[in-house]
């Protein structure tokens, strides 16, 4: 066991790539420090930490940085071994890896011209977003859980979608439907909400609402400066 | 100890560099596989229903079973034969999630370039807006390439890695817009360690005959441009 090792998260209040990194950790009970940062005036040490991107989140291990929030639950993993978020066997860890990267990946691309887009574009996006939550219906299909019983990596790397689709959704003016049309993925979305571990860290719903809302303002389709 | 290897198909195309990662993965690791040559502009049955999803190539099919997306199959690959050949992610968790991150950045940033370049002719104005991008990028992996080998051959080490591959599989590409552009990317002077590296890589025994000649897909991209492989 890893103890009195130095963890430190670089984050910000709203971002949910960094949430994603705290329900790992809080998971796997693991202690860290939490660090705050304003995006728009970058702490020395987060450029330091992460040169090529300077987003958020980065995870400090011993002084050594981890950014890109999925490589950082795959670290969080492999060095913290109790409560494993990933399977064990190499075919489950695929799909587990799939789902994620689809998410994170494709999802995450029509969210955002959904959210930034108006008219034909923004139709359009909400359409490919609905072709996507089908197979992540259809995927939950007889499971409470992606991973199955109990939360895991996947799960982790789907939550996003949880709280912040509903958000962009408030903010920008659209709706996916998935209640109607989704059964699987809405009550998914409820079960992992209702999950201790993520109940108790998620930023608080208006206030979140309010800054994406105020973000779609600053216009243009610039990449949210988080990973 | 020969893990028994079962039923191994492979999906997929031979000008794609996505799909050089898994050929170069099983042939590292001494798995024999078939083959399945998808036509470029229509796609099979057997991709259709193995990738449904993406409906993209690579898939593997190990006993039936499909596993999509390069980089994830190329660690199935290594979680599944892991007696066999040596490693290919590496064993220490932080280096790990070095090799992983900068998968990342090589997935970000060469397949956009490669893309966005192949289109334009020598000279042009876009051409040498995209070029400084990609002349950027193999800088930052160039210094990655500095402390991810360690003074050794490859990202890995000795042997080749995880971001050997995912890096390695650009090179063919990256090789066949120096020549339609006309811009030197694989420059001794500006990227020394990833030249000699590039060399090493190409001479590898599990990848040389993945690899396509840069002429060949010069003249790919010529018949993609001009609809020859329409549906």
């Amino acid at each position: 066991m890893v103890a009195s090792a130095a963890v430190r998260l670089f984050g910000m209040w709203a971002s949910p790539a960094v949430r994603r990194v705290e329900w790992a950790l809080k998971l796997k009970g693991i202690e860290y420090e939490y660090i705050e940062e304003d995006l728009s005036n970058k702490s020395s040490s987060l450029l330091e930490f992460n040169p090529i991107n300077k987003q958020v989140p980065v995870l400090v291990h011993n002084g050594n940085p981890i950014v890109e929030s999925l490589v950082i639950l795959e670290y969080i993993d492999e060095t913290w071994k109790d409560n494993p978020i990933l399977p064990v066997d190499p075919l489950e860890r695929s799909k587990a890896r799939f789902w994620a990267t689809f998410v994170d990946v494709k999802c995450r691309e029509e969210s955002r011209k959904a959210f930034f887009m108006e008219g034909e574009e923004k139709e359009k996006a909400i359409e490919n977003l609905q072709v996507q939550l089908k197979a992540l219906d259809e995927e939950l299909e007889g499971k409470k859980f992606f991973s199955g019983d109990h939360i895991g990596y996947t799960d982790l790397a789907v939550g996003w979608m949880a709280f912040w689709l509903g958000v962009g959704e408030e903010a920008a003016g659209f709706k996916a439907n998935y209640d109607l049309k989704f059964p699987n993925f809405s009550r998914w979305m409820k079960d992992f909400l209702a999950e201790p571990v993520i109940k108790d860290n998620l930023p608080p719903r208006e206030k979140t609402v309010e800054f994406f809302r105020s973000f779609k303002q600053l216009g243009s389709c610039t990449k949210v400066n988080q990973k | 100890m020969a893990a028994e290897r079962g039923e191994v198909k492979l999906i997929g195309g031979w000008a794609s560099p996505f799909v050089a990662r898994p050929r170069i993965a099983l042939n590292l690791k001494g798995v024999a596989y078939e083959m399945f040559q998808e036509t470029v502009g229509k796609k099979s049955e057997l991709l259709l229903k193995s990738n449904p999803v993406y409906k993209k190539i690579p898939v593997l099919i190990h006993n039936g079973k499909p596993i999509c997306e390069s980089a994830i199959i190329v660690e199935y690959i290594d979680e599944t034969w892991s007696s066999d050949g040596a490693s290919i992610l590496p064993s220490d968790p932080y280096d790990r999630a070095i090799a992983r991150f900068w998968t990342v950045y090589v997935d970000d940033k060469i397949p956009d370039a490669i893309r966005k370049l192949r289109p334009l002719v020598k000279g042009s104005a876009v051409a040498e807006v995209e070029a400084e991008k990609l002349h950027a990028a193999l800088q930052l992996l160039e210094e990655a390439f500095e402390k991810c080998s360690k003074g050794k051959s490859f990202f890995g080490g000795d042997n080749i890695g995880y971001l050997d591959i995912a890096l390695g599989s650009q090179l063919a590409w990256i090789k066949a817009v120096e020549k339609i552009v006309e811009i030197k990317f694989l420059d001794k002077e500006k990227i020394p360690g990833l030249v000699a590296w590039s060399e090493r890589f190409y001479a590898h025994e599990a990848v040389k005959e993945v690899m396509p000649e840069a002429d060949r897909l010069v003249e790919f991209t010529r018949m993609l441009l001009s609809g020859s492989f329409a549906k």
